[in-house]
């Protein structure tokens, strides 16, 4: 049942082949039984709440694709009554009082909650090795990273602990992880999905998505948590159309951007090969492809840890030790409460970025710094604006490399590098895919689909369609 | 421009975090790595490009000026560590 997708487990709850409890349980118990590490929190008792008011619902014909479907949520989306961390000490005690939005429509939906998934401590990191709960490993090997921030959730999407899960992306934290582990991520366009009850890290690029075994699967769910949302101001006015109804359109004529600068040295060859190979496919499809410049994006790195650094010192300052999270027990004064708590709190990642921001927004460095990135920033932006008056979409790698040896990265910069594809995307806020297109190093390798702005459903047809001729995204890893 | 640990050490305590002598050293070293990366970002022309401080280019809206919250204090206080007669506890740290 753990290889099934939404579409197959609805059919299977709707011809009564198993119940939804039943199909919860089976879940669990993979949960249980995974040395993964991919889930914090294992909400049993809810989950199988959720599964009998799912089943009840469906016994009374009144199910929709989604009643009962198991997934798990990062655990970066505050859930009513449940431990909601940001896979940090600091957060290690609170319990949300509310729900994210994204929580309250997945609820709304009668799906089944299995748990709230490890993560890098406040979505900062490329290998979710800086979570306080410690690594999560690769499904398709286990001396491997999953990728971060979102690893917990690419990890149990991949590993088969459950049927597809939420995810944010700051960086490339839905993509990243989704290439290295096999799965399709979907990073919508900023705005699309509310940021409402998401723990903040860089509140100009922090977006909610999709990781799931399918783009049908995700255009599914994308149909429930995008929209407008009152509660966040930095939602956007904009219609949700159905995603599912472009799923079958041709790829005739579609004009593919290939990035000259995506395909500099850095890259691995064989990663270079399969993502040429997936292009091709695509040009069998009747897809054309150009070659295009996006030249300012060779500046995205530092443009990005210079600003998502300052958006993280000021967001991460209301955690004090006062107010909520963890309290040093050893203070003197208040001052004292304040440095022992944030430093006991805080893992050595987060601290650095917290003081990269408070440096570069300091006085006399702001404008070299801050204000200097953001003019980057709409450079490479702009580089986007005229690429997409030539084509329809942009491909190129999400990763240099696959997954690399849990450890072996050691210093900052180098992991940073890691993000060198996908950090051009958040700068821009565009929407951005990781689909499965084949294996390197008996890895996975993701290829990477970028949109214009609100072009979620073109890049799901492109996906879908490419999902439908080839079956990268069916293997499974062996130990799973 | 490279940060000396003193320097590291004021930043530190701006952003009300206390380093240990062994993080100082290790963390003087890793921001000298990090802001070498942003130099690369000096010889960039920009001057009379507009600074992008939103992907999306909105107004912020607003809303009335009006109560939108109900009152609820029993749930807030029934996930608090410590309470009594509707107010929270919380250790002494000013004598």
């Amino acid at each position: 049942m753990h290889t099934k997708t939404i579409v197959e487990l609805y059919k299977g709850l709707k011809n009564k082949d198993f119940s939804c409890v039943e199909l919860t349980q089976y879940y669990l118990s993979r949960i249980n039984q995974s040395k993964l590490n991919a889930f914090i929190t294992v909400t049993d008792e809810l989950a199988l709440v959720q599964a009998q008011v799912a089943d009840d619902k469906i016994a009374l014909g009144n199910a929709s694709i989604l009643t009962g479907i198991p997934y798990a949520h990062k655990d970066i989306f505050c859930t009513k009554g449940v431990k909601t961390s940001a896979g940090s000490k600091m957060l290690d005690t609170f319990i949300a009082p509310y729900d994210a939005t994204v929580s309250q429509k997945l609820n709304q939906m009668n799906l089944v909650m299995l748990g709230k998934t490890n993560m890098d401590e406040f979505a900062m990191g490329s290998s979710n090795e800086n979570s306080f709960y410690n690594a999560v490993k690769n499904p398709w090997n286990y001396l491997k990273i999953p990728g971060g921030s979102s690893g917990g959730s690419a990890a149990s999407v991949a590993g088969g602990l459950s049927c597809f899960a939420t995810g944010t992306d700051t960086g490339g934290s839905i993509r990243q992880p989704a290439s290295l582990c096999g799965i399709t991520g979907l990073k919508p366009t900023y705005g699309r999905i509310s940021r409402y009850g998401i723990i903040a890290y860089a509140s100009s690029f922090d977006q909610a998505g999709i990781m799931t075994k399918t783009s049908q699967d995700a255009a599914i769910v994308l149909n429930i948590m995008a929209g407008f949302d009152e509660k966040d101001s930095t939602s956007a006015e904009q219609k949700v159309p159905d995603y599912t109804t472009n799923l079958n359109n041709s790829l005739q004529g579609l004009i593919i951007g290939l990035p000259k600068e995506f395909f500099l040295s850095g890259l691995d060859n064989e990663v270079a090969n399969n993502i040429m190979f997936a292009v091709k496919e695509f040009e069998s499809m009747g897809a054309i492809v150009k070659e295009v410049s996006l030249p300012n994006s060779v500046y995205a790195i530092p443009t990005y840890y210079i600003i998502a650094s300052c958006e993280c010192s000021s967001n991460l300052s209301r955690l004090d030790g006062v107010r909520y999270g963890y309290r040093s027990k050893e203070s003197k004064n208040l001052e004292d409460l304040y440095l022992s708590s944030r430093s006991e709190g805080f893992g050595e990642e987060v601290k650095r970025r917290i003081m990269i921001g408070t440096y570069a927004l300091s006085t006399g460095y702001y404008d070299a710094y801050y204000l200097k990135a953001q003019k980057v920033r709409r450079l490479i932006s702009n580089d986007f604006k005229k690429v997409f008056e030539k084509v329809d979409v942009i491909m190129g790698p999400v990763s240099p490399t696959t997954a690399f040896d849990l450890g072996s990265v050691k210093d900052p910069v180098s992991m940073y590098l890691a993000d060198i594809y996908t950090l051009s995307v958040n700068l821009a806020g565009l929407p951005g895919m990781s689909i499965p297109v084949g294996f390197a190093q008996d890895l996975p390798v993701g290829l990477q689909l970028i949109g214009n702005y609100w072009s979620e459903s073109k890049l799901l047809n492109i996906a879908h369609q490419f999902q439908l001729q080839t079956d990268w995204h069916l293997r499974i890893p062996q130990e799973c | 421009m490279s940060l000396s640990e003193n320097q590291v050490s004021q930043i530190a305590h701006l952003a009300c975090l206390s380093l240990n002598e062994a993080q100082l050293k290790d963390n003087t070293q890793n921001l000298n790595t990090i802001t070498s990366l942003f130099e690369q970002l000096a010889n960039i022309e920009i001057d009379g490009v507009e600074p992008m401080l939103h992907p999306l280019h909105m107004f912020q809206r607003l809303r009335e000026d009006v109560v939108s919250e109900k009152e609820q204090l029993a749930l807030f206080q029934s996930i608090a560590p410590k309470v009594r007669n509707g107010y929270y506890l919380v250790p002494t740290v000013i004598k």
